[in-house]
């Protein structure tokens, strides 16, 4: 089952690719993201790897030609990070729209100005609506299970829709990991060679990116917004065949050492990792807290969320990104509204933390604890209170 | 890859006899009266025929064949956004190469065609276009240039002609209408050294349809950029568009020709042009133009076609007389 390897995250997200049998690779580089495509190209110029490896010209004709690319049948990946996903944008809706399971990797990267090649949510974060499968990985084991993952729900024919695979930028993507790399056989056996329904076949002729008129736009909408929602099922069943073909679980909403603890920590990516071993040593230090990472961000799990939390005095939900002008990061923003319109009404504070490559350590989040409880116990509000802000 | 020219030496000719009698593009689509754009879009799929793969970018002719449930394409087609068609085709393209090679799908000669309008192709599209033909794919890029962005209101674009009034170039006392010249998009798609460009007008018909079948027929990258008359944002009758589209050829505004592996081949010699006025007198987007203007564009177009026929002569030194 597998083997063993050192291997840094990045070629270990190419490698998945690999494995998957990906036809068409379209990609742009950009720092993060370049050893992913770097190896991938390499891949397929040692004739490891027999797909269509398209250099394009830029983020925005990667996404266009990755939907010809799928439109036409093929199995198709890209990866991007920070502008390069800005630059999508426009594309990024159109590609769920048009119901194309590609899959991206995204290294997360903090926006421009000022220009920072280092780590954080902003990317994805302003790409929240666009419809598609998204999942948040903590280490390089999960990027490589994720991508396989990916690959199976979006041609999954209840689903139908691409996935974006997150994996924080340097943080995971240029460290070298332990982890364990699964055969061939069975990830073909996981993941069969993908079969579109349909495709633009000359001997069966569709139209694909009509135009959509006021009596049939909102239907159209309705549609995607349902087939979002419908994935979740698909979701969680190729988590739970995951877990039989290669013995890792995964699971909508994980939880670390809730039970019973009064607070809870909401994260996402990995600063989870820093996060869990903050809570072990609080928990033996007698403090009552816990920890529930974010795996599938979209759709959102509300259920899992709910039972994650249940009986939580507290929480303190950290974002890696803002919304200017709403004082709330985006992750704190979702998760009160989903509470208050659940009628669920624990208090939450809002850290933001970890912007554009800055350091969260094990010491910051004993902080916030300590912050949270002070300020749940005076009545007072934390929401995006910025960790170790030179003021 | 063999030469555009190796690849078309057993052409077989499009003529008033075998005109193709496939309509990939069908009637019932809702372009106005006139439209030349949509005419030479319809010779263009004729052309192509029944195994043609579409890409439309945003623009009048996506519009108007493809208000959902309804569409006028027979043949599969996709639209994704404005500034991509040659994008979006190049992924097409590579799709079909993987999955022929891996044995997935099977080889039906499909041909894969974009379709964009002069905004989509020499403004907003350049980039991805540039990309897609200096990659190489195997596919053919229609630019269908009326000459503006119709689609939003007739705004100028960077193909609009000098002097030309559009909604964002309006003649007053302060502007001739458009105060730049004419964007030259084949001669740009000519600097990537692909195997086939050429210049097209409806008012030639067969001679549009043979190009079509020519940019089809040769391996790798081609470009056909045809003159589209615009009733609607020219301001002229819908009658009078296979006119203009004669004229604007005979007065050498617009010349037809060929670059076939670097060689450019005129289609039509031009010995004794029209004034450019009389070009210009069928069309009321011009109406406010004085003399000078006239003569100033007389003069251009004089020397744009002195440096076609140098050109010509340039790169056919056993042709040259
Ligand atoms: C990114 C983007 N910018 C602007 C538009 C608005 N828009 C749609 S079609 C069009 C003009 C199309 O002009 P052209 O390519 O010349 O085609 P035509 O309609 O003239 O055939 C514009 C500006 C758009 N759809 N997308
Ligand atoms: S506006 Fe012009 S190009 Fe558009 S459909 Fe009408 S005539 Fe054709
Ligand atoms: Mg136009």
């Amino acid at each position: 089952m597998g083997r063993r390897v050192g291997l840094e995250v990045s070629l270990a997200c190419a490698e998945a690719v690999k494995l998957c049998n990906a036809d068409v690779i379209a990609a742009y580089p950009i720092t993060p993201q370049t050893h992913i495509v770097e190896h991938l190209a390499e891949l397929v110029a040692e004739g490891h790897l027999d797909a269509e490896f398209v250099p394009v010209e830029s983020e925005h004709s990667a996404m266009s030609a990755c939907v010809g690319s799928a439109a036409a049948g093929a199995r198709t990946f890209t990866s991007t990070s920070s502008q390069g996903l800005a630059l999508m944008h426009e594309i990024l809706f159109i590609t769920s729209s048009l119901r194309l399971p590609i899959v991206m990797a995204v290294a997360n990267r903090s926006l421009s100005a000022p220009i920072s090649i280092w780590n954080d949510h902003s990317d994805i974060m302003a790409e929240r609506d666009i419809g598609w499968v998204q999942t948040f990985a903590e280490n390089g084991q999960e990027v490589l299970d994720l991508m396989i993952h990916a690959f199976k729900v979006g041609e999954d024919p209840r689903v139908n829709l691409p996935v974006a695979v997150n994996m924080d930028g340097f943080i995971l993507t240029h460290v070298i990991e332990p982890m364990v790399m699964p055969d061939q056989a069975e990830v073909d056996a996981y993941l069969p060679p993908y079969k579109p329904s349909q495709w633009l076949n000359p001997a069966q002729p569709i139209s694909l990116g009509m135009v959509g008129v006021p009596e049939v736009y909102t239907e159209a909408k309705k549609a995607n917004l349902v087939a979002l929602e419908d994935s979740y099922p698909a979701i969680v069943e190729h988590w739970e065949g995951f877990a039989k073909a290669f013995g890792r679980s995964y699971q909508p909403i994980e939880s670390h050492r809730t039970d019973g603890a009064d607070t809870l920590f909401v994260t996402m990516g990995s600063l989870g990792e820093t996060c869990m071993s903050a809570v072990d040593q609080m928990r033996e230090d007698g403090r009552s807290v816990g920890q529930v990472r974010i795996r599938l961000w979209r759709p959102f799990p509300v259920d899992d969320f709910l039972a994650a939390i249940k009986g939580a005095k507290n929480l303190i939900v950290l974002d890696r990104a803002l919304c200017p002008g709403i004082l709330a990061g985006p992750v704190a923003t979702e998760l009160r509204a989903l509470l208050y319109a659940k009628g669920v009404r624990p208090f939450v504070a809002n850290f933001v933390a970890g912007l554009g490559g800055r350091d969260v350590t094990r010491t910051d989040f004993v902080a916030m604890l300590d912050k949270a409880e002070q300020a749940a116990a005076d009545g007072q509000e934390i929401t995006c209170q910025m960790v170790g802000v030179k003021e | 890859m063999i030469s555009a020219a190796e690849a078309l030496k057993d052409f077989q000719k499009i003529t008033p006899k075998n005109i193709p009698l496939v309509e990939p593009f069908s009637k019932g689509h809702r372009a106005c009266q006139g439209c030349g754009e949509v005419l030479a879009l319809r010779l263009v799929a004729k052309a192509v025929g029944m195994d043609m793969i579409a890409v439309s970018a945003t623009g009048c002719m996506e519009i108007i064949s493809s208000p959902y449930p309804q569409t006028a394409w027979e043949v599969p087609w996709i639209h994704v956004a404005f500034e991509n068609a040659a994008a979006v085709a190049s992924g097409v393209e590579a799709s079909r190469k993987a999955l022929i090679r891996k044995g997935r799908i099977k080889d039906d000669g499909a041909k894969v065609v974009a379709f964009a309008g002069d905004g989509g192709t020499a403004d907003i599209g350049i980039q991805a276009l540039s990309g897609a033909l200096e990659r190489g794919h195997d596919f053919t890029y229609v630019c269908l240039d009326n000459e503006a962005y119709m689609n939003t209101g007739i705004q100028r674009s960077s193909s609009t002609p000098y002097g030309a009034m559009t909604t964002t170039s309006p003649p007053g006392p302060k502007s001739r209408g458009q105060m730049t010249w004419k964007k030259n998009m084949p001669m740009i798609a000519a600097a990537h050294n692909i195997p086939y460009v050429a210049t097209a007008s409806p008012a030639w018909h067969i001679d549009l349809m043979n190009k079509v079948k020519k940019a089809v027929t040769v391996p790798g990258p081609a470009y056909v950029h045809i003159y589209s008359p615009c009733p609607t944002g020219w301001r002229c009758g819908p009658e009078v568009s296979i006119e203009t589209a004669r004229k604007v050829v005979q007065s050498r505004v617009f010349p037809l020709y060929e670059v076939i592996d670097g060689r450019f081949v005129l289609s039509r010699d031009i010995k004794k042009p029209i004034p450019v006025k009389e070009y210009l007198d069928t069309q009321r987007r011009f109406r406010h133009l004085g003399e000078k203007d006239i003569a100033y564009i007389q003069k251009r177009v004089d020397d744009d076609w002195a440096r076609l026929l140098s050109l010509v002569q340039a790169t056919n030194p056993v042709a040259a007389e």
